[in-house]
């Protein structure tokens, strides 16, 4: 009974959480690794494009909410945005064109493009706060919960509540979706294997015929489509303020170089590693070891190793240890 | 008939010119091959035929055409095939995929292509699931000549396809390019075993200093003392 309870409180505030946010960072992390994989450089502006994507997720479900339209149990959200990701869509073939197009006709070295994007990463920042505000914003509806902790507890009799945000069970369906069609899209289709090629031995390709513009272009739409899905999810699980995704470029990164830059399978691995690292280093086990062990031994703390301020600590932690000594990542991608 | 006709090709890398008034053929169905001592502009010659290279005089014409001024991927589309001597496969991807990579330019049923290549080269049958990159090095040729031929090319040019094989996987090859050269393909190659190359050469070409020194059939080359003086050691 016991033990049953401390599965239950451990799946509630570690497991379901992890699960979600590792989901999230997995779609985020998705989208950078297809860019280093295919256009060679780390792209820092891929936080404020996720902020961008689901900012126009929010005004699109601002004017849905508006105009009385609603999927209720399911939130407003998911139906704006499609039209979110074809605004990104737009954001991101447009800065290819202003930015990025001119250093490739110049063959400039990675590590300019890596400065140019931090360039539209501040700007991009600047746009969303401009039309947004930096405040708060809260756009989700619809049900709130799956199954709420109470009625877990009426269920099973357990003193421990289980409970899943509608939020959650949304972003791990959509992720399985999205990665799914990703992967089928990548392996089975003409245009896919010819990006997998072009990642691989970009002369080669160049050899056999296939377009690099075409290539570029349809990566800079995928990634469009990943970073809006992933924003909107994390706005809706958690919250929209347009300074958490520059922060979240770090878990984000720390995922993708995990998982080995450039590989598919390796973002998402890599997504799950950190998320389950950071929430299971900063939580406090106290009431955990409480059902677990006999009268007596309770611990005195919270049994906790790092205080939940310092979760980014967690990521910036194991991208420096897999930087040090294994850098080609879980997957082996490329060396960074 | 001769299908490719580069003649008096004078060029470089930007600075100054390696290739002067440099000339290859090489008829249909023929082994045309270039040898030379180290740095004579061997690879250089082949990248000027295929237009990885500028030329500022000369030209080359495939079947009669004049096909100086086109890309390399224009190249392709008329009849071309290369196969470079480093990093010519795709890797992370499998065998069967590196094939369809080669074909991706046809929009017709490469299928029968597809079987002819395996045909040709029973081991990449075996493994066409397995990765490239995963692959011996004798394979890996095997796989980016395989590569070449899915275009379906009139001319397929090889750089140094024996480079780092053992003897043996190099008979092999060359029985294969032999092969390949049957069914009515020109082929163009580059070698730095001169002697087994010149052996199943239709045309021998030898460059020194980017200047054509010697031009004749393979035999005739392999006997020529002065040849074999010079360069092919005695």
């Amino acid at each position: 009974m016991e033990f049953l309870n401390a599965l239950v409180l451990l799946s509630n505030f570690v497991l379901i959480p992890a699960i979600s946010y590792g989901s999230q960072l997995a779609l985020g992390a998705l989208g950078v690794t297809l860019i280093y994989g295919i256009l060679r450089f780390s792209n820092f502006a891929h936080g404020d494009t996720m902020a961008f994507g689901a900012m126009f997720t929010i005004l699109f479900t601002w004017l849905l909410q508006s105009w009385g339209i609603s999927i209720a149990p399911l939130p407003t959200a998911l139906l704006a945005m499609p039209f979110g990701i074809i605004v990104c869509i737009g954001l991101v073939l447009g800065t290819d064109r202003a930015v990025y197009q001119f250093y490739r006709q110049q063959k400039a070295a990675p590590v300019i493009y890596l400065i140019a994007s931090m360039g539209v990463m501040f700007i991009t920042n600047g746009i969303v706060r401009f039309i947004i505000g930096p405040n708060d914003q809260k756009f989700a509806d619809g049900e709130r919960f799956i199954i709420k902790a109470r009625t877990f507890k009426q269920m099973t009799g357990l003193s421990e509540g289980l409970s899943i945000k509608v939020s959650q069970g949304i972003t791990v369906f959509v992720t399985v979706v999205a990665v799914l069609i990703l992967f089928w899209f990548l392996n089975k289709t003409r245009t896919g294997k010819s990006m997998r090629a072009y990642s691989d031995n970009e002369d080669l390709a160049l050899l056999s015929g296939i377009n690099p513009d075409r290539v570029v272009m349809v990566a800079w739409v995928i990634t469009a489509i990943l970073a809006t899905i992933a924003g909107s999810l994390y706005g809706l699980d958690k919250s929209f303020k347009p300074f958490t995704y520059l922060q979240l470029l770090l878990p984000i990164f720390a995922a993708a170089i995990v998982g080995g830059l450039g590989s598919p399978i390796g973002a998402i691995a890599g997504g799950f590693v950190i998320a389950f690292s950071e929430i299971m280093v900063t939580y406090a086990y106290k009431k955990f070891l409480k059902y677990l062990v006999p009268e007596g031994w309770e611990p005195d703390t919270l049994v906790q190793l790092l205080s939940t301020d310092y979760k980014f600590a967690v990521s910036f932690l194991i991208l420096l240890l897999v930087l040090l000594f294994r850098p080609t990542g879980i997957f082996g991608g490329r060396s960074v | 008939m001769t299908y490719l006709s580069a003649s008096n090709m004078t060029g470089g890398y930007g600075g100054a010119d390696i290739l002067h008034d440099c000339t290859i053929e090489a008829a249909e169905g023929e082994i045309a091959v270039i040898v030379g001592p180290n740095g004579a502009g061997k690879s250089t010659a082949m990248k000027a035929v295929f237009g990885m290279l500028d030329i500022h005089k000369g030209s080359v014409k495939l079947d009669g055409e004049d096909i100086t001024k086109l890309t390399p991927q224009a190249r392709v589309a008329k009849g071309m095939a290369f196969v470079p001597q480093t990093s010519n496969v795709f890797p992370s991807m499998s065998v069967e995929e590196n094939l369809e990579m080669g074909a991706f330019l046809r929009r017709d049923d490469i299928n029968v292509t597809m079987e002819q290549v395996y045909d040709l080269f029973p081991i990449l049958q075996e493994k066409r699931r397995q990765n490239a990159g995963e692959l011996s090095g004798g394979q890996r040729q095997q796989v980016a000549v395989g590569r070449a031929l899915m275009t379906k090319p009139k001319l397929l040019m090889l750089d140094e396809p024996t480079a780092g094989v053992s003897p043996i996987v190099m008979d092999e090859l060359f029985d294969r390019i032999i092969e390949v050269a049957r069914t009515g393909i020109s082929i163009l190659m580059v070698e730095q075993n001169a002697r087994q190359a010149l052996n199943i050469a239709d045309k021998g070409y030898v460059l020194v200093q980017g200047r054509n020194r010697f031009t004749d059939t393979g035999d005739r080359l392999l006997n020529d003392p002065e040849v074999r003086k010079s360069f092919l050691g005695g």
